[in-house]
């Protein structure tokens, strides 16, 4: 693989970008440059923050001597993102099953989506939830999941109109990205189902269910073992 | 404790922010004019990091259970107590039971409130910080509303009769220029306009539909070198977005981590506390700086209010 490029994102922060499209080899590399630079235990470092094929570094300029920080930060992080070893094991990633109880009122959309791919609901949900997903980055809210993996098939635009309520832990498809909602809220991907499992909780320890780079997989769950208290989505 | 008898437009409890968790989509929040709050904070004794209140355009009426010193820095506030009027970047001793009545903000956007003991409110990922986005932190993740009482850091002050207002002040230029506005420095982003200084040629407006997420500009549209779809990327406050109808955005403390729109260019650090205060309808210049200015700026701020810090301490006797 390539090095990154490397540019300035102001002067709070340095980016390495490895390419310009979301594919699973340099996502994975993302994960393991962004573990490296923490183990570092760089003084300096405040933030890492993972995106598909890029990584910001967030640094505290003022805890650099000299009059260019920046050129710091990028010695360093060059230095260390060269240093990896090309052979790296990305398989050590932990893996989370989510259990999703699929369509009724969980998943309002599922019957459009199976339409739209030409295939049954059982089979839409057996190809989602057959995928070992990859967690390319954390964004948009606080734990919100951007997902690699997804089957095409299963591909489907957005809602024309998007849902002004959405319940916490559905979900979705949108265009070729699946994904979880961690929270209740606006949202215009077609959902297929729904999980009780709270994807972000900022008063627990770990706040966030998922990490950049962990692996993840559906788990189909009988639709009364969600548990009372679970509203449908309007 | 402080009972909130009137909101104001949008006061929210704020620190410096949170950090250490963008990888998780949290974003940093905090007080968008991080000097006025320090300085607010140094100077009632606080560490500069205390959690206080930040009041925007429209502030509230607030009453005070126990004799409190308080400051009051950032946008220039119509403040009073008992018809008093209370002027803003010094300490300021009030009665017990006395109510503090602010008005609008007569120029700036964002004024701040410091008490001495700090707002005591739960430490949500190591920051007291409003996200109001994402609905935690700060007094319940959301702006004050009337009813509301806040509770203050316990500290003892000896009652008084009337306000005790001191004739010194700190002077916050060049780090505020409510006065003045100057150029907002810029460091390149990205993304390249055409022609190559369209984004600094003209002086742009700041729209309503602006919050502590952006500030969304308004000018001469803007076209872009390359204007193929971008993957998304991560972001910092002070990024300037362009999306497709060619309207500039500049991400504040509270935008998303992540953005998908072309960047244009990153407002240096030291200079979001000026864009902070920069109101709907008036206009902002940008102008290019290298990373050297930068850093120059970032380090003299720094300086300054370690300056700042001194002098309080020996006006307060504490040197």
């Amino acid at each position: 693989m390539l090095p990154p490029t490397l540019e300035s994102l102001g002067d709070q922060a340095l980016l390495l970008r490895w390419g310009e499209v979301a594919d699973a080899d340099s996502n994975r590399r993302v994960h393991e440059v962004a573990a490296k630079l923490r183990e570092a235990a760089l003084p300096w470092l405040v933030d890492c923050v993972p995106a598909y094929a890029s990584l910001a570094v967030f640094f505290d300029a003022a805890a650099i001597r000299g009059s260019d920080p920046l050129a710091v930060v990028r010695e360093r992080v060059a230095a260390i993102a060269a240093s990896m070893d090309a052979s790296q094991d990305a398989a050590t990633a932990r893996l989370v099953e989510i259990p999703v109880a699929y369509g009724s009122e969980h998943g309002p959309d599922l019957d459009d989506v199976a339409n739209a791919s030409g295939l049954t609901t059982a089979q839409v949900v057996e190809r989602h939830a057959q995928v070992e997903y990859l967690v390319a980055m954390l964004g948009f809210s606080p734990g919100f999941p951007y997902l690699l993996g997804l089957d095409p098939q299963l591909a489907v635009p957005r809602l024309a109109t998007p849902r002004t309520r959405v319940a916490a832990g559905s979900v979705g498809i949108g265009g070729a990205q699946t994904g979880v909602y961690p929270n209740e809220g606006p949202g215009g991907w077609r959902l297929i189902g729904r999980t009780t499992l709270a994807l972000f909780d900022a008063r627990r320890e770990p706040p966030s269910l998922l990490l950049p780079g962990d692996r993840v997989r559906f788990v189909p769950i009988d639709a009364p073992a969600l548990g009372a208290g679970a509203k449908a989505p309007r | 404790m402080i009972d909130v008898l009137g909101s104001g437009l949008q006061t929210t409890v704020q620190d410096l922010g949170r950090f250490r968790h963008r990888h998780l989509g949290v974003g940093t929040a905090g007080a968008l004019d991080a000097v006025s709050l320090r300085v607010a904070n140094l100077l009632v004794g606080n560490a500069e990091g205390a959690a206080a209140l930040e009041i925007t355009l429209q502030g509230p009426r607030l009453r005070m259970h126990g004799a409190a010193r308080i400051a009051i820095t950032g946008a220039d506030i119509d403040a009073h107590v008992d018809g008093v009027a209370l002027p803003g970047w010094r300490p300021i001793d009030l009665p017990a039971g006395c109510e503090l009545a602010f008005g609008p903000c007569r120029r700036g956007a964002r004024a701040y409130l410091a008490i001495a003991g700090g707002v005591a409110v739960e430490s949500i990922l190591d920051s007291a910080s409003t996200d109001l986005r994402a609905g935690f932190g700060g007094f319940d993740g959301r702006a004050l509303a009337t009813g509301d009482v806040l509770a203050i850091g316990a500290t003892s002050l000896p009652d008084i009769d009337a306000p005790a207002i001191p004739k010194w002040w700190i002077d916050p230029h060049p780090d505020l220029d409510l006065a003045h506005a100057r150029p907002i420095r810029m460091l390149p982003g990205h993304d390249h306009v055409v022609p190559s200084d369209a984004l600094v040629a003209q002086a742009w407006r700041v729209t309503a539909h602006s919050n502590r997420q952006g500030l969304r500009m308004q000018g001469e549209p803007l076209r872009l070198a390359d204007a193929r779809d971008r993957l998304s990327e991560p972001v910092a406050p002070g990024t300037v977005q362009l999306p497709p109808d060619g309207q500039p955005i500049v991400l504040l403390g509270e935008a998303q981590t992540i953005g998908g729109y072309p960047r244009i260019g990153h407002v240096i650090a030291a200079d979001l506390p000026r864009l902070a205060q920069r109101r709907p309808g008036e206009f902002v210049q940008f102008e290019w700086v290298d990373a050297a200015a930068a850093h120059a700026a970032a380090c003299a701020q720094r300086h300054r209010l370690t300056r700042i810090g001194l002098a309080i301490a020996q006006r307060r006797g504490d040197a």
